[in-house]
Order: structure tokens, then sequence, then C-alpha cells
């Protein structure tokens, strides 16, 4: 196991988009160990996605079940070629990032998502997110697709309650007023 | 070396030109920006930045005089202790909006500082029209005590069609 060098802004490899992973093997497996003692080693890392360290594969880990006050989640989670297949609601929350030190901001993310994935081993996962969990998977799944949160960052002045679209995806950046 | 910084505040009527107008001098100069703040407010365009590398206050004011006057602003120079990845993370957002009326941002932040609770960012606006003018406050603070205590606290002050709202602020980190 090793702890791996994180890549942190400018480098432009984090717009890189990321391969799906399609042999679930012993060396998928080794590489998730490191990217997990990577993440634990992060300052109150939640999350990491492995491009974060300079692997261009669809591998992320999430694990929400240690904030200060108890949301909603499904535990610590290895999810490989995760994708989000439905997603609705909108909320503003704050976000950093281990590639962008020293920095947070307000993010409008989806507050309820529907996601599918492999395990390690290649096994079919499903999961119903919401909140604090389903903005995990949204920020470490838009590193898979070569985009930052502060792509996505809104000020606070940002009405929530004017905004009628929310669009997930694309390389312009998420919400746009309607 | 300690870099020797000044806080610069701007203020003018808004229009178009007003930041581009004044980084462009200062790039000029030499000068470096750090944090800052920009904000139209009241129709007036307000800016507060730290700036490095300029030697004293009067060389800055004589520098910049002539992008200042140009834009009709006022310009207002203090030196600053001050350093960069300085960042601390709120942990509670308290939220006021209702009908406006005097003396609520008095209140609420008095109960803030009673709990000892340090405000990191403030923001306040008035909504609504003329006749029906709505007041919106949103405050990112770190506190020591249980929110509940803080919460429990500010029930008072929800009346009169004041609606306060205290939340934790849970920072995703990945």
């Amino acid at each position: 196991m090793a702890i791996l060098d994180i890549l942190t802004l400018p480098d432009s490899a984090l717009k890189q988009v990321s391969e799906p992973v399609e042999s679930f093997d012993d060396d998928l497996r080794a590489f998730i160990a490191d990217l997990e003692e990577t993440r634990r080693n992060g300052p109150a890392a939640v999350g990491i996605a492995a491009p974060q360290v300079g692997y261009f594969k669809r591998i992320v880990i999430i694990d929400c079940s240690t904030t200060r006050k108890p949301v909603p989640n499904h535990g610590h989670l290895i999810l490989v070629n995760p994708e989000i297949t439905h997603w609705e609601g909108y909320d503003m929350g704050r976000e950093g990032c281990l590639s962008v030190p020293d920095y947070t901001g307000n993010v409008i993310r989806a507050t309820r998502i529907h996601l599918t994935a492999r395990d390690p081993d290649g096994n079919a996962l499903e999961f119903d997110m919401e909140g604090y969990e389903a903005r995990a998977a949204q920020h470490e799944i838009d590193h898979l697709d070569g985009m930052l949160f502060v792509d996505r960052v809104v000020s606070r002045r940002t009405d929530l309650f004017k905004r009628k679209v929310y669009q997930k995806g694309g390389k312009k950046g998420g919400s746009r007023e309607s | 070396m300690k870099q020797l910084w000044h806080m610069l505040t701007l203020i003018g009527a808004d229009r178009p030109g007003i930041v581009a107008g004044v980084t462009r001098a200062l790039y000029d100069q030499g000068l470096n920006l750090g944090e800052t703040s920009m904000l139209r407010l009241g129709g007036n365009f307000t800016i507060m930045m730290m700036v490095s590398g300029g030697e004293s206050e009067a060389s800055l004011q004589e520098n910049l005089k002539p992008v200042i006057e140009s834009l009709g602003m006022c310009l207002h120079i203090d030196p600053i202790e001050a350093s960069l990845h300085q960042h601390l993370l709120p942990n509670m957002q308290v939220t006021v909006s209702g009908a406006d009326r005097a003396g609520i941002v008095a209140q609420v932040t008095g109960v803030l500082a009673d709990n000892q609770c340090n405000i990191l960012d403030l923001e306040s606006d008035v909504a609504g029209s003329v006749e029906k003018p709505v007041y919106i406050m949103q405050i990112a603070c770190i506190a020591d005590v249980p929110l509940e205590t803080v919460e429990q606290a500010l029930e008072s002050l929800r009346d009169d069609g004041v609606d306060v709202n205290v939340n934790p602020i849970e920072t995703y980190i990945g």
C-alpha cells in the first residue's frame, strides 16, 4: 500500500476524461487500496477519485458515514464505472477538494440521485442517494469527467428560488438561469 | 520576508469598466492582488482588496489618482497586518428572512456574539419592493457551542414575520 501524490490545480491532467475500467483484476484492487489510503491521509477527505492521483480510470471512493451530524448514507463505497441514471431537486452546499487546497465554495447539486456502478470484483451495484451523499457522488463523478467544483461554484447571492433549470454534466458548467 | 499589504477600499457609482480600470492600473505599477471583495451595493460599486508591492500609502494614493478620478471613485488606503492562506471553515449558517424591521441584524448578531460565534461572512440584502421590503441575511460562522444552543437563543426573534434558521455547514471535501 502507498499514499499517492495528489494532482492539484492548475494541473491540466485534472481536466482529462477518465476511461471505464474493463479488467476487474488484482491490479485494480491494489490500486484501489492505495487510493483508499490516500483518501484517508487527505485532510478531512470524504471522497476521492482516481484521476486526482493521475490514474485516469472511472473509480471513486466515498464514505459519508463520518459527518458530525449523521446523514443518510450507504457507508464506505468503492464505485467503479459509476453512472448517475436519474437525478432530481437541487440545493446549494459547501464543497472543497483535495486538488484545490485552501478553497471552499458553494455548489448547486441534485438532491436525489439513482446511481449504478460496479464493485472492485465487477459485481453490479445500485443505490438511491440523497443530500450529502448524493453531493459526494456528483463531486467525484465530475472528476471522472474532468470537471472540478471550482467550475461550478456560485455566489451565496445566487437566489436558488429563482432557478428553474438544473443541468448536470456538460463541459460548460452545470447550472444556468432559465 | 514578511510581505507588506495594504487594504484598498474603493467606492463609486456603478458603471462598466471599474474593475478593469482599477486592476489594470495596479498591474501596470507592478502591484499584486490578494483576496478581494467586489460588490454592487445600492447602485454603487464597492471594492475591498488586499494589495501587495506598494511602497507607501502616499505613493499608492498618488499613483492611482488618475484612474480613480477618471472613474469618479473614492479611494481609501490602510496598511494592514495580513497574510494569505488563512481561510477558516464555517460550520454554521444562520439565515434570516422576513419583513424589514429595525434592529434585526443587531439582535441576531448579538446572540451570536453572546455565544462566542465568529462571523466569517455576512451578506444582507433588501429585496421585495418599496412598499413591502423584505430583509434577507445569510451569516456563515464558526460556532463552538452546539447548534441547538444558538437555535434556542435565536428562537425569541422568530416573530413579526421574521424567519430565523440555523443550519450546520458540512463542507464536502473530495
